[in-house]
């Protein structure tokens, strides 16, 4: 018997079954590839933080020597992402992670700066489809270097970003400022306002004094919740105390004022039994 | 194997006579968007000719059965769900191309020569024949892409597959006399560089009589 193609019952079946088969087959494959997808598009972001990082990967393992630099995530207050320290020749170095709008989809990146949180150390972008030969130049070593060694801050130390501007246009006072890409003035327009509002995302982070770990002896400005190493190798004082005895996110004491978070009464106990000490 | 007269026809008459671009005219928006450069140019190519033959396949085995009110939502289920199957296995196993060319492997879907290959061509013949039917359009589709985009990378930037083929020296910048054609890096370029390969094609194959 030859079955009726034209039906409403058999049109009906049909799509059923189709959608079927090929949500299945979707599903099946979507599962069974997804780890490896995932491992690929980990090891795609340590590939591009270990460009910003001025890392030669070429020969030898990515995944090896990503591993052999990173220290530790931080994560401050009011910032909206982690920041990943790293050690780069035995000087600290931290990375931002960017993301922004271009021509035509999102662009984003890295910026790694130097321990002043100040210095570009270096910088890498991605995007998700500008135009080649313009907007996609972005990623190119040519506009990239344009960056390393500007400077984020003025000189009063106020967040001012880096313009990405026509050449010959000059940046407002005290911005430091770097060339667009001929012909790619939507891109680079974006990339200049990425850096602007990422950066200010990320103040508290980088107008946090680090006062604290240069001196070592006092303790006066240092936050260490997340209580990272870093946190405890600076503060020998009552960041360390604090920190050891678990404490998350206690703002440190100094003196008479002690300003401990209500989540964590160890630390604020901690302290007021060193204090009955003294 | 000796493959029939119809069989050839099916594979050869794309790359010519009856070029998916150049003479049914299908396939232009991708062919303006990555033209730029050559290399982009070369992997939609090949992402092209390997989805339309294997969604000619498979329409063209499954074509008896499908019901003709709902046959172009069919080809599309086919087409998405080809698409995004090999999206995934490039995901999983060569990263860099699928990031390469992220935004063009979703445009594959819209394709016209895709549509246009099923419902004229799968629908009605075999599978062997859909397929070099797909091989052949697919082929027809990438070395125009490839002529344009390398007349594009070549005298928009004066590189192929991004190594510099214009001397450095000849540059206004370092005291030459040369600078890239700054016209050629948009989109509108490629549709004249198209316009003059279709005026010279069909002025020869008019001559031939065809």
């Amino acid at each position: 018997m030859k079955m009726n193609t034209e039906s409403n019952a058999y049109t009906i079946v049909y799509a059923i079954i189709m959608v079927v088969i090929v949500a299945v087959l979707l599903a099946v494959v979507n599962q069974g590839l997804k780890a490896r997808q995932e491992a690929n598009a980990r090891l795609d972001q340590q590939k591009q933080m270990l460009v910003a990082l001025n890392q030669d990967f070429s020969e030898g393992d990515p995944a090896a020597l990503y591993e052999s630099l990173v220290r530790d995530t931080l994560l401050r207050d009011g910032d909206k992402a982690n920041i990943i320290r790293f050690e780069v020749d035995g000087a600290t170095k931290y990375i931002l992670r960017l993301h922004g709008q271009g021509l035509w989809g999102g662009i984003g990146g890295y910026m790694a700066l130097n321990d002043d949180k100040n210095t570009v150390f270096g910088i890498n972008f991605n995007h998700e489809g500008e135009t080649p030969g313009l907007g996609g130049e972005i990623v190119t070593e040519k506009f990239r270097s344009q960056f390393f060694g500007k400077h984020i801050k003025d000189a009063q130390g106020n967040l001012r970003s880096i313009a990405v501007l026509k050449e010959g246009k000059t940046a407002e006072e005290g911005q430091e400022r770097v060339d667009a890409w001929a012909g790619a003035t939507i891109t680079s327009t974006g990339v200049s306002d990425m850096l602007a509002t990422n950066l200010q995302e990320y103040s508290t982070f980088l107008m946090e004094s680090n006062a604290c770990c240069k001196e070592q002896t006092t303790c006066g400005q240092c936050r260490c919740e997340n209580c990272n190493d870093n946190c405890k190798d600076c503060c020998k004082e009552g960041c360390d105390k604090c920190c050891q005895n678990g404490c998350k996110d206690c703002t440190c004491c100094n003196g008479g004022q002690k300003k401990c978070c209500q989540s964590n009464e160890k630390c604020c106990k901690q302290e007021q039994v060193n204090e009955k000490e003294d | 194997m000796a493959l029939s007269q119809k069989t050839k026809e099916a594979f050869l008459g794309p790359l010519n006579v009856n070029n998916p671009v150049l003479v049914q005219i299908l396939g232009i928006c991708s062919a303006l968007a990555v033209t730029v450069q050559l290399k982009p140019a070369l992997v939609m190519g090949i992402s092209v000719t390997i989805i339309v033959a294997m969604s000619n396949v498979v329409v063209s085995l499954i074509r008896n059965s499908i019901p003709t009110r709902i046959r172009i939502i069919i080809q599309l289920v086919v087409v998405a769900a080809l698409v995004t199957i090999v999206s995934e296995i490039l995901k999983a196993f060569a990263y860099d191309v699928a990031m390469q060319l992220s935004v063009y492997l979703g445009l594959i879907i819209t394709n016209c020569i895709l549509m246009g290959r099923l419902e004229a061509f799968a629908m009605t013949n075999n599978a062997l024949d859909s397929l070099m039917d797909g091989l052949g359009n697919g082929f027809g589709y990438a070395w125009i892409l490839v002529v344009v985009a390398f007349v594009r990378e070549l005298f928009g930037s004066g590189k192929l597959l991004g190594f510099q083929i214009i001397p450095d020296s000849w540059y206004v910048a370092n005291g030459g006399f040369y600078e890239n054609c700054g016209m050629m890096l948009m989109p509108a370029m490629a549709l004249i560089l198209v316009g003059c390969i279709i005026w010279g094609h069909r002025s020869i194959n008019d001559k031939e009589g065809k």
